[in-house]
């Protein structure tokens, strides 16, 4: 059985970040494990622009941001196996995994990083009534089926739901050619980023339904139309707003799964609200040298984040192999508390002594606050009240947290993370 | 002209079309759609009765018991999978015990072997997850659970082996009666045989009325199920059914051999027999009446939902006979639950009667055993890693989350009546039946099928028909410069 320092699943935008950051961090074995015929994961069928402000300052095409990651990997000489699938990942680090050209075998390694990503929301899943024609397909599937494979799903699009890939996949069917005819979102607010709303909807005068869902499909063999009606507060049709629509082709943008098959398997703890592992300040899991990244830890809207998120892994993973396989005094765990707004926090706990200089915690909110605050207590203390203009849940929010600040207060106990109205 | 004209490749059909094998007959099924396993054979609850609820002495009792019995040496022979897990009939209401003593002295009566009632502690000790309303059950060790795409294809694939023609997406228009048989005009031209078995599920009315004075009438009863996903495998053990009573004839909890959990069906009669939609009430009751046996089913963990529509004949009884006014004609009649359990004993039931007519010689060249598809997550490593070693398509991954290989998806495509679908590939192998609904994978099994039949990738269909996964080039595709 070969063995390595690190390996990590998935080599995709935070498996290559993490891999990046733990070679500059001084391992020098590791191993990225990739299920696809490329690295790059699914930033390659993501051929439009828009990529890499933050981390770059330009704009970049998807294949282009993950190019960037992909040289890095090539340039420190960094191990990858192609066309490869992790079957299952004992709690003693023993990975099992196989392709065509080694077939079925096990590698021993120190320190995981799970960075698997998410897959999308099926039709099935979201309980659709109507008939199961050829036609019906997840974004990212007719994404991939149109800039990947070089087809087109169909010619006549309704969308429903406004997640990115759904506003993105808008853009493109219209560019090649199709006409889409509504997008339609259950949600009285948009799933996904303002930005791709004005570019990818209004710019092309596609209509945007808010409150609204598919309540039948029909075609017996291809698609031949959907109806649309308009939903009340609790998300249920309301009769007489029915709506019927012709069309060939149904795209699903309802929102993304982290893919955790493995990290059940392993038996990380799971956080209900993200589908994704609990993580600490060190992205590490319930599990010792198991860390997550990415949006297989939750899902974001932007790819730059990812790359933050995944370097800090990669560096706790270098930090746990370096230091004998743990991360140094555990001290106190504190929680994070997400209440009033806030869903989740990542990560969700913090040992203090274990975090770097500033720690930044992501989360989303549940609805739309206009003029509100952000606001951060230890124990009872405020220490962050922050006015956001706008907060939605499809822009993912953000706080730092000084560790000078946390060693100076007494008595930690907590720390709560909630949104205050004005 | 054939000797026998099987309408209909579903488990009747293809079990009929199994036991004739055995005969030196020139045999073809002839279906409408492009595969078999189309119909009522493919959207069902997937379970083996018991057949505690089939009233004493008629057919449809006498089919079922033989049907169990047969299922478990007919599943190794035919390498499909079957589960004997059980059965539990659950009594909400004191009031409704005398109806659940009832229940059970039809079982004794239908010779159910080994069936006794729980009282409510050992009904919660063997279920942990049941209902604290449930008071006490029916336990039928005989019950089981089995993959009915499985069971059927293996039966149609063992009779084309042994020399069964079939002849897919050929709808028969009207039945003749000539010299020496009948007559049968179809879309792709006529077909003449001495003997039909009609099989045809919700249109076996159609064909049967079309000979006989007599006339049949079988109501298309639509039921509407949910498939949830494998995490929940472990919710219950048994098949889980209701008492009928004033709740109607309820719902269903059941594991399935692949280890999701089924919840179903509704019933609901209506009179188009291709409306196969779902409904919002009907799913809604659905996962609303599951919760009755089992509270905690986990109604969000739905990866997907179906319908099939039941051939209920007015008389809620099989007919498998001889037609007295249309001598060499079949029926294969009225197969509603529980005809998928039952289907090995009618297979046998109908070639009886044909043998009867025809006699036959017996076929010398008969073989009854069929391999399926390898599953490699059944094989112990060291056998897996051999597979990749000789075919490396085994150790290429294409459905994720039913881990399905490429060795798998070529064996399904390229063996005797082979998939020309993505959903007679699902079918096969499972591939685009997990949780991700072939989100990842149907790019990839397109190309798969596109290559090995040969078929560009317009021409690949989710079912045959006009259900076309793609309909042309995107625009910048070098394809169409």
């Amino acid at each position: 059985m070969s063995s390595y320092d690190i390996v990590i699943i998935g080599g995709g935008p935070a498996g290559l970040a993490a891999a990046a950051s733990a070679k500059r961090n001084g391992i020098d074995s590791i191993l990225i494990l990739e299920r696809d015929s490329q690295l790059g994961g699914i930033l390659n069928q993501c051929i439009h622009n828009g990529f890499g402000l933050h981390t770059f300052k330009e704009e970049l095409t998807g294949p282009e941001y993950a190019k960037r990651f992909i040289d890095q990997v090539e340039e420190l000489k960094i191990e990858y196996k192609l066309n490869t699938m992790v079957m299952d990942i004992a709690g003693d680090k023993t990975i099992t995994a196989m392709n065509r050209t080694d077939g079925l075998f096990k590698i021993q390694a120190k320190a995981i990083v799970l960075a698997m990503g998410c897959r999308e929301r099926s039709r099935g899943a979201l309980n659709i009534p109507g008939f199961r024609p050829a036609g019906v397909y997840s974004a990212g599937t007719a994404q991939r089926l149109v800039n990947i494979e070089g087809y087109m799903p169909g010619r006549e699009v309704v969308i429903l739901g406004s997640g990115d890939i759904g506003l993105i996949m808008a853009r493109r069917m219209t560019l090649e050619g199709a006409k889409v005819k509504v997008v339609a979102e259950l949600m009285p607010f948009s799933g996904g980023l303002k930005r791709n709303i004005v570019q990818c909807l209004d710019d092309f005068g596609i209509p945007l339904k808010l409150s609204h869902t598919v309540v039948d499909i029909r075609g017996k063999e291809r698609l031949e139309g959907i109806t649309l009606a308009e939903v009340d507060n609790h998300g249920k049709p309301i009769p007489g707003t029915e709506e019927d629509y012709t069309c060939d082709t149904l795209l699903l943008s309802c929102g993304l799964i982290p893919e955790n098959e493995l990290s059940r398997g392993i038996g990380v703890d799971m956080n209900a609200i993200t589908s994704g592992p609990s993580v600490n300040e060190s992205l590490e899991t319930s599990i010792d040298g198991v860390f997550a990244c990415g949006n297989v830890l939750h899902v974001h809207d932007l790819v730059d984040f990812v790359s933050e998120e995944a370097a800090a892994a990669g560096k706790n993973a270098a930090k746990y192999v370096q230091n004998n396989c743990t991360m140094g005094e555990a001290g106190k765990e504190i929680p994070i508390i997400a209440t009033d707004g806030v869903r989740y926090t990542v990560p969700k706990t913090i040992h203090v002594n274990r975090m770097e200089d500033e720690l930044v915690v992501r989360f989303r909110v549940g609805a739309v606050y206009k003029n509100s605050y952000i606001t951060t207590y230890l124990n009872d203390k405020q220490i962050i009240h922050r006015k956001r203009p706008i907060m939605a849940p499809g822009e993912m929010e953000e706080i730092k947290l000084k560790k000078s600040e946390l060693e100076a207060f007494g008595g930690l106990e907590n720390i709560t993370v909630k949104i205050e109205e004005a | 002209m054939y000797d026998v004209v099987i309408i209909g490749a579903g488990v009747t059909g293809s079990s009929s079309a199994r036991e004739l094998s055995r005969y030196n007959l020139n045999i073809c099924v002839i279906d409408k759609e492009e595969d078999v396993c189309c119909g009522t054979s493919k959207a069902n609850s997937a379970i083996v009765h018991s057949g505690i609820d089939c009233k004493p002495g008629t057919l449809m009792a006498e089919m079922n018991v033989k049907g169990n019995e047969l299922m478990e040496p007919l599943s190794k022979e035919l390498d499909f999978e079957f589960k004997r897990n059980g059965s539990l009939i659950l009594c909400f209401a004191e009031e409704d015990m005398p109806h659940l003593k009832e229940l059970y002295q039809q079982g004794i009566d239908n010779k159910i072997p080994d069936i006794k009632i729980l009282s409510k502690e050992e009904l919660h000790e063997m279920e942990p997850n049941i209902s604290d309303e449930a008071i006490a059950a029916i336990y039928a060790p005989s019950g089981g659970i089995v993959c009915p795409f499985g069971m059927n294809i293996a039966m149609a694939e063992n009779a084309y082996d042994n020399g069964v023609e079939f002849r897919f997406n050929t709808e028969v228009r009207t039945i003749k009666k000539i010299e020496g048989g009948y007559e049968l005009s179809t879309n792709n031209g006529s077909i003449r045989t001495k003997c039909v078995v009609n099989a045809a599920g919700v249109y076996a009315d159609k064909f049967h009325n079309m000979v006989s004075a007599k006339k049949i009438h079988i109501t298309p009863r639509r039921g509407e199920y949910c498939l949830l996903d494998k995490t929940t495998g472990g919710l219950v053990s048994k098949t889980i059914f209701q008492l009928p009573g004033k709740y109607g004839k309820g719902i269903l909890v059941t594991p399935t051999v692949h280890g999701n959990t089924l919840i179903g069906p509704t019933a609901d009669d209506h009179d188009d027999p291709e409306s196969t939609s779902t409904t919002a009430q009907g799913l809604a009751h659905v996962c609303q009446a599951a919760t009755r046996s089992v509270p905690s089913v986990p109604v969000r963990q739905v990866i997907t939902s179906f319908s099939g529509n039941r051939a209920h004949e007015d008389n809620h009884e099989f007919i498998i006979e001889e037609l007295s006014d249309a001598p060499f004609f079949v029926d294969a009649a009225g197969i509603e639950s529980p005809g998928l359990t039952s289907a090995p004993a009618i297979g046998i039931k109908v070639a009886d009667i044909v043998c009867g007519l025809l006699k036959p010689e017996k076929n010398p060249d008969f073989n009854g055993t069929r391999k399926g598809i390898v599953d490699p997550k059944k094989l112990s490593e060291e056998e897996y890693a051999k597979l990749i070693k000789e075919k490396p398509a085994y150790g290429n991954i294409i459905c994720r989350c039913e881990t399905v290989t490429e060795g798998e998806i070529i064996d399904a495509i390229t063996r005797s009546l082979g998939a020309k679908s993505l959903d007679g590939v699902k079918r096969r192998t499972r591939a685009g039946m997990g949780r991700c609904q072939a989100g990842f994978c149907s790019p990839k099994t397109m190309e798969i099928i596109g290559r090995e039949l040969g078929l560009s990738q317009l021409e690949i269909t989710k079912n045959g028909g006009k259900s076309n996964m793609v309909v042309g080039y995107s625009k910048k595709s070098a394809q169409e410069v």
